[in-house]
C-alpha cells in the first residue's frame, strides 16, 4: 500500500519536475527566438521539412475524410429528408473539428517525430553541445527555428485538409449521389461564419501547431543520448502531442462554441 | 538542396495555404452577422421564444437581413428579450413587426420581419412593438385536441 | 619540441572538486596549462578526466575550488563573457561531432559564418586554408555520412581551428582510429598547436601515442591527480599506478577484480 502511494507521490513530483523544465525550457526557447527571424532561411528551411514535406499526406487523408464525410452525412441526412444540408455538415464538421484534430494528430506523427528525433539525434552524437561549445547557443540556432517552423505549418496544413475534406465531400455528395450543386454551396455558405467557425477553427490549428510544435522539440532536447533513449522519446512526441491536441481541443471548443 | 528551390517549394506550400484559406473564406463561409459591415442593432420582446438560438438568421421576405445577437430574460415583464443586429444597408419602418418562424416542419427557427408602413425607421437601439411568439408544437397540439373536443357534440344520453 | 612554461598560466585548476548530488567525481584537483603546451590528462574509463574537460570548458561549474581560463573565472562568468571566451577555444568531440546536415565546407565554415561578417569570398579561402591544412581539401563536398572515422575527426579539427583558438581541447582524439589515421592526427595536433601558439589539453588513454606528442602529463585516477611530470618523467616513473598504465598491466593499483567477497568464502558458503 505504502509502495504504491510512493510510486504514485513519485510520478507526481517527476511529473510536475518535467513540466516547470518544460516551462522554463519554452521561456528560453522564446527568449532566443528572435534569430529564427532575423535569420529567415533558418525558419524557412524548417517550413520546409515540417510544412512541405507533410503536404501530400494532408491533402490526401483531407480527401479521404471529406469522401466518407460526404457518404456517412448523405446516409444520415437523407433519413429526415434533408440531403441538402450536406454541405453545412461537411463544412462545419471539417472546420471546427476534424480539420484542426486530424491535421493536428497527422502532424504530430509526420513532422513531431520527425523534429524530434532530429535534435534527438544531434544531442546524441554530441552536436548540440559542439554547437554550445562554438559559442553558439543551440536553443537559438537549432530549436527555436524548428519550433517556429512547425508552428507557421500547422495552420496553413489544417486549412488545407479543410479546403481538401469539403473538396472530397462535394465530389461524393454533388458528383456521385446528386445532390443539387446549388444546395449544397448555398446551404453551406447560408450557415458558416466566417468569424465564428473558420477563424475559430484557425485559432485552434494555431494552438495545436504551438503545442505539437513544443513537445516535438522539447521531447528532443530532454531525451537520454543513446539510440534507446531517442526512440522513446519520439514515442512520446506522438503520445503525448495526440493527448494535448484532444484536451486542447475540449477545452478550446467549450470556450469558443459555448453560445450554442 | 540549394537555397533557391527550398524557397521555392516554401513559397508553394505558403501560398497553397493561404489559397485554401480564402476559399474557405469566400467559397465555404459568409461574412454574414456582426463581421464585415455595419450592424445596428434593435430589440424585441417575446412571451416565449421556443428553440432560437443566438446567431439564427433574421429573414425579410426570405433574405437574410441579419442575425440574432443575443437573448436574455427580463424578469420584470418575465419575457425573452432578443437583440436583432440588423445589416446597416437594410431599413425597416418603425412599426415593423417580428415573428419566430420555423423553416420546414423540424428545421431551424428564425426571425421573420414584416415590414408596416410607418414613416420612421428603425434605429440602432429601437424596439419592435408587435411580435409574435414561436410555435410550440406541443401547445398547437393540445389546443387542436382540445377544440376537437370542444366541437364534438356531447353523445346522446 | 617542449617550449619553457612561463608567465601567466592560461589554464589553470586550484583544489576544484566537482560531484553530481552525492557521488562525488572529483577532488581537490590542481592542473596548470601554460600556452604553447600540449598536455594530456589519462586516467582509466570512469576517472573523471572527461568532466575535467567539461570544466575547463565551461560545460559543467565546480562545487568547490577556481577555474579559471585566460584569468576568468570559468564558474561565474555570465553567458555573453562565457560565449565571447568560448570563441577563442576549440573543441574536438569523441567523434567528431560534425553537423551531419551538412557538407564537409558548411561545417568547417559554420564558426565563421556565425561569428564574423566576412564576405562569401574570404571565408571561401579560410575554409579551404583549414581543410588543405589536414589534409581533406579535396573533401569539400561531401557529407559526413560520407567519411571514414579518421577523416571526421580531421574536419572537426579543421571547424575547431576555424577561429584560430587559443585553446584547444581534445576529448579522446584518438578512440576507435586505425594506426594511420591515430598518426595524423597526433601530428596535426602538435603542429597546429605549434602554428597557433596556443595551448592544449588533450583527455586519452592512449598512452604510446600520447607519450611522444605531448609536453607534460596528469594521470587522474578516482577523481584525483596521482601523478604528473613530463614525458621521459612519466617513463621512468616508479610510481605503481604510472607503471601499470603504462605499461598496460592487469592488475596494480587499479585492480582486476571489482570488489567482492573472497572467492572462497563464497565455495564455502555454497558447499555448506
Amino acid at each position: 500500500m505504502s509502495a504504491l502511494l510512493r510510486a504514485i507521490g513519485a510520478m507526481t513530483v517527476n511529473g510536475i519536475w518535467r513540466l516547470g523544465f518544460m516551462a522554463r525550457f519554452f521561456y528560453a526557447l522564446l527568449r532566443y527566438s528572435g534569430q529564427s527571424f532575423r535569420r529567415l532561411p533558418l525558419t524557412i528551411r524548417e517550413i520546409y521539412f515540417s510544412g512541405t514535406l507533410s503536404l501530400l499526406i494532408i491533402l490526401v487523408s483531407g480527401l479521404f475524410v471529406g469522401l466518407v464525410l460526404g457518404l456517412q452525412g448523405y446516409d444520415i441526412l437523407q433519413r429526415f429528408g434533408s440531403s441538402d444540408a450536406l454541405g453545412i455538415m461537411v463544412a462545419l464538421s471539417l472546420l471546427r473539428e476534424l480539420g484542426p484534430v486530424v491535421a493536428g494528430l497527422l502532424f504530430a506523427s509526420r513532422a513531431g517525430s520527425a523534429v524530434t528525433a532530429e535534435i534527438g539525434l544531434m544531442k546524441t552524437t554530441e552536436q548540440l553541445q559542439a554547437m554550445d561549445m562554438m559559442a553558439v547557443n543551440p536553443i537559438a540556432r537549432v530549436v527555436a527555428p524548428r519550433f517556429w517552423g512547425g508552428v507557421i505549418s500547422m495552420p496553413l496544413l489544417a486549412a488545407m485538409f479543410s479546403a481538401m475534406g469539403i473538396f472530397g465531400g462535394w465530389l461524393i455528395g454533388v458528383l456521385a449521389i446528386g445532390v443539387d450543386d446549388g444546395a449544397f454551396w448555398s446551404q453551406m455558405r447560408a450557415s458558416v461564419d466566417f468569424r465564428y467557425d473558420i477563424i475559430n477553427g484557425v485559432i485552434k490549428s494555431f494552438v495545436f501547431g504551438v503545442a505539437v510544435s513544443l513537445i516535438a522539440v522539447f521531447e528532443g532536447y530532454d531525451c537520454q543520448p543513446t539510440a534507446e533513449g531517442v526512440s522513446r522519446a519520439i514515442t512520446r512526441t506522438v503520445v503525448s502531442s495526440a493527448l494535448a491536441i484532444l484536451a486542447l481541443d475540449f477545452v478550446l471548443t467549450s470556450f469558443m462554441f459555448r453560445g450554442l | 538542396m540549394s537555397r533557391t528551390t527550398l524557397d521555392l517549394w516554401v513559397g508553394l506550400f505558403v501560398a497553397l495555404g493561404f489559397a485554401a484559406l480564402v476559399f474557405l473564406a469566400v467559397k465555404v463561409g459568409s461574412y454574414a452577422g456582426a463581421s464585415g459591415g455595419t450592424t445596428y442593432a434593435v430589440e424585441a420582446a417575446f412571451d416565449n421564444i421556443g428553440g432560437l438560438k443566438a446567431r439564427a438568421p433574421v429573414k425579410s421576405a426570405g433574405v437574410v437581413v441579419g442575425r440574432v445577437g443575443a437573448i436574455h430574460f427580463d424578469s420584470h415583464s418575465y419575457r425573452a428579450i432578443v437583440r436583432l443586429d440588423l445589416d446597416g444597408r437594410y431599413e425597416f419602418p418603425a412599426d415593423t413587426s417580428a415573428a419566430i418562424l420555423t423553416s420546414g416542419l423540424l428545421g431551424e427557427q428564425y426571425i421573420g420581419l414584416d415590414p408596416g408602413a410607418d414613416g420612421e425607421v428603425l434605429k440602432d437601439g429601437s424596439k419592435l412593438q408587435i411580435t409574435q411568439s414561436a410555435v410550440v408544437l406541443e401547445k398547437l397540439i393540445g389546443q387542436f385536441m382540445f377544440n376537437k373536443a370542444a366541437e364534438t357534440p356531447p353523445p346522446a344520453q | 619540441m617542449a617550449l619553457i612554461a612561463s608567465g601567466n598560466p592560461l589554464v589553470s585548476l586550484k583544489h576544484v572538486r566537482f560531484a553530481y548530488g552525492a557521488r562525488e567525481i572529483l577532488h581537490d584537483v590542481d592542473l596548470t596549462v601554460h600556452r604553447g603546451q600540449v598536455v594530456a590528462i589519462m586516467g582509466g574509463s570512469g576517472s573523471g578526466k572527461t568532466t575535467l574537460l567539461r570544466l575547463i570548458g565551461g560545460q559543467l561549474q565546480a562545487n568547490a575550488g577556481t577555474v579559471e581560463v585566460d584569468g576568468q573565472n570559468m564558474g561565474r562568468l555570465p553567458v555573453a563573457a562565457l560565449y565571447a571566451l568560448r570563441r577563442r577555444m576549440g573543441m574536438l568531440f569523441q567523434f567528431g561531432a560534425l553537423f551531419t546536415d551538412m557538407n564537409v565546407f558548411d561545417n568547417v565554415a559554420f564558426p565563421l559564418r556565425e561569428h564574423t561578417a566576412l564576405p562569401a569570398g574570404t571565408i571561401r579561402d579560410l575554409v579551404l586554408m583549414k581543410l588543405h591544412a589536414v589534409g581533406l581539401r579535396g573533401a569539400a563536398a561531401l557529407m559526413p555520412s560520407e567519411l571514414s572515422g579518421g577523416m571526421a575527426r580531421r574536419v572537426a579539427l579543421a571547424r575547431a581551428v576555424a577561429l584560430d583558438p587559443m585553446l584547444m581541447l581534445y576529448d579522446e582524439p584518438f578512440a576507435g582510429l586505425d594506426p594511420i589515421s591515430l598518426g595524423t592526427i597526433g601530428h596535426l595536433i602538435r603542429r597546429l598547436n605549434d602554428a597557433l601558439g596556443a595551448a592544449s589539453i588533450m583527455v586519452t588513454h592512449d598512452v604510446q601515442a600520447s607519450l611522444d606528442l605531448v609536453d607534460y602529463i596528469y594521470f587522474v585516477s578516482e577523481g584525483g591527480i596521482v601523478a604528473h611530470g613530463a614525458p621521459a618523467d612519466i617513463r621512468a616513473s616508479n610510481d605503481p599506478f604510472v607503471h601499470q598504465f603504462v605499461h598496460a598491466e592487469a592488475d596494480g593499483p587499479v585492480p582486476f577484480h571489482y570488489p567482492a567477497p573472497p572467492m572462497a568464502s563464497l565455495l564455502d558458503g555454497a558447499r555448506a
